[in-house]
């Protein structure tokens, strides 16, 4: 098992190249679903210069194709509005569905306004966006890497 | 202009963009507001590697192509009878979550500015706030433009 807090205090220390596995077999996986083009890319650099390995889908519907299709992560970066199939619909069906990696909701709304049903859907964390190192780190503490 | 001066103009420039607090000593002093969100900012620039090391510039190319895109959008909602309130309340959350991202605190406030006339349902004053969104939007490329034409101009002396 990756010691996920070792790892974490050394890139609040600065060290951003802590890769997540040296190898296939122990690399963590994970799937960022966003309609922003944006923050598609933001969370993406950020996976990548995390040693992550990531995957991106643009609404809650194709994530839950994703799984469908047999695909499995160890991270799931939810964002909550999105068309087709936002992140609560995504997160209940995901849970429905047996799966249960770590889903972190990330959203630009604030922990004062009502995130309660997306809590309640099935999260491990929530992250306010923007997203950054420390916000990443402190989701990538909650995994179990176990996929 | 040589490397030094170059790199100076461009920590310069970054310094401008960014928020700055005034001396606390002296309070009359107006406050400096900049452009940009310096945490947010920063962050964005360390992503930045050999890998990557446009990272900002490509983000920042990809924020205006996408602008571009959901300003059309409002602007046609805004313009259809009766205004949906709620798809112009959706195409700026959209475009605000943007702007969050890069950093852009200026036109995050006049986004925020806009979602209050929103949810009054007072057409008159989106399209106000539209305006000054807009504004603050080009403001922006303008000052961004100059930072990367100066950090290309300091990273082109470094190999000389």
């Amino acid at each position: 098992m990756v010691k996920m807090e070792d790892i974490g205090a050394r890139i609040l220390a600065g060290d951003h190249q802590v890769q997540y596995g040296q190898n296939q077999r122990t690399k963590i996986k994970a799937l960022v679903v966003d309609d922003n083009m944006i923050n598609q890319a933001l969370h993406r650099t950020l996976l990548r210069n995390l040693g992550i390995e990531n995957h991106v889908v643009g609404n809650g519907r194709e994530a839950v194709d994703v799984h469908c299709s047999g695909r499995r992560f160890d991270l799931i970066l939810m964002d909550l509005d999105m068309p087709v199939m936002n992140g609560i619909e995504a997160t209940k069906k995901l849970r429905a569905m047996g799966i249960q990696s770590t889903i972190a909701g990330v959203s630009s709304r604030s922990v004062d306004e009502n995130i309660q049903e997306f809590w309640e859907a099935g999260l491990d964390d929530y992250q306010q966006k923007p997203l950054n190192f420390p916000k990443l780190v402190s989701i990538l503490q909650k995994v179990n890497h176990s996929v | 202009m040589d490397r030094n001066q170059l790199q100076r103009q461009v920590a310069l420039m970054r310094s401008s963009l960014i928020e700055q607090v005034p001396n606390p000593s002296l309070p009359s002093l107006k406050l400096l507001v900049g452009y940009l969100d310096e945490q947010q900012f920063l962050q964005l620039e360390d992503l930045q590697d050999d890998v990557n090391p446009n990272f900002v510039e490509e983000i920042v190319t990809l924020f205006y192509k996408d602008s571009a895109r959901l300003f059309h959008n409002i602007e046609q909602a805004l313009k259809s009878r009766p205004v949906d309130f709620a798809k112009l309340d959706n195409y700026m959350h959209q475009f605000r979550g943007s702007t969050s991202s890069i950093g852009a605190i200026k036109v995050k406030n006049e986004c925020n500015q806009f979602k209050e006339f929103c949810l009054a349902g007072n057409a008159e004053g989106c399209a106000r706030a539209f305006q000054k969104v807009k504004q603050e939007h080009e403001t922006l490329r303008t000052q961004l433009e100059t930072y990367f034409k100066l950090r290309r101009q300091a990273g082109l002396a470094e190999t000389v």
